[in-house]
């Protein structure tokens, strides 16, 4: 149990390096995904553990809230694409103050 | 070294899973990336299986694998994404910045749970059965109904803000 939170941990950082390091907004969406496995897999761990369900069922719920955000956000870099066709991060700096 | 065949089997699809991670984060070709994401997605779902959650195993190939990370291939298809190029000018100093930051923040969270206090292991029953009794029963049936009454509001959104302006 110890080693599947070390392995959430591990997965974790390494999707947090990739929406640091990445340019290309879906490859940026992918590494949250990432950081969204990650935190169910140490829900997974520790309803192993405790003997729970409660930890699988925010697990579900997790899920049904990873897939409706991809959706949305896959249609925002669909909108950003059709104005720019771009899907470099740095090119869309008209927020930035 | 004597390991029973289920460890064996979650220190094998542990590593497929950080190894396909790291793919997923360092290839320049989206399309890799979200293939190395669907191996990772798959040996996660092995590890669930392992650890005792057969329904959210399920539901992760169901879901993840099978629905959203088809629907980014099928964005990464349809905006024909090419290779991302080279990061210009300080490419080196901002990785080894990163790099530092997450071994710092894996550092940190590894800490906070590795001293975690836990009792001793209790036997889990999660068969499809018991969960589908724990979420069509309250207090977990209101979020199950809110759940789709969220998905609506993200199919709304999605056809919304993807539309052309004609």
């Amino acid at each position: 149990m110890q080693h599947a939170l070390l392995l959430s941990v591990g997965l974790f950082a390494l999707g947090a390096l990739g929406v640091f390091l990445r340019r290309n907004i879906i490859t940026i969406l992918m590494c949250i995904e990432l950081m969204l496995n990650a935190a169910n897999l140490a829900f997974v761990a520790f309803s192993n553990h405790l003997g729970t369900r409660e930890g699988q069922i925010l697990v579900f719920f997790v899920m049904t809230v990873a897939a409706a955000e991809a959706a949305v956000g896959l249609a925002i870099v669909i909108a950003l694409h059709r104005g720019k066709d771009t899907l470099d991060v740095d090119a869309f700096s008209v927020l930035k103050w | 070294m004597t390991m029973d065949f289920a460890a064996l089997l979650f220190y094998a699809f542990g590593a497929l899973a950080l190894g396909s991670a790291i793919v997923v984060i360092s290839q320049r070709n989206p399309i890799y990336s979200a293939f190395a994401l669907i191996v990772t997605l798959c040996s996660l779902s092995a590890i669930y299986g392992l650890l005792g959650s057969p329904f959210i195993a399920v539901l992760q190939i169901v879901v993840y694998a099978g629905a959203i990370m088809v629907l980014f291939l099928f964005v990464l298809m349809l905006l024909n994404v090419k290779r991302e190029g080279r990061d210009p000018g300080d490419g080196r100093t901002l990785k080894g910045v990163a790099l530092a930051l997450a071994v710092l923040l894996a550092l940190q969270i590894g800490t906070v749970l590795m001293r975690a206090r836990l009792g001793p292991a209790r036997p889990l029953d999660a068969s499809t059965e018991k969960m589908a009794r724990d979420l069509f029963s309250l207090p977990y049936l209101y979020v199950f109904e809110a759940t789709s009454v969220l998905i609506l509001a993200a199919l709304v959104g999605a056809v919304a803000l993807a539309r052309k302006d004609s």
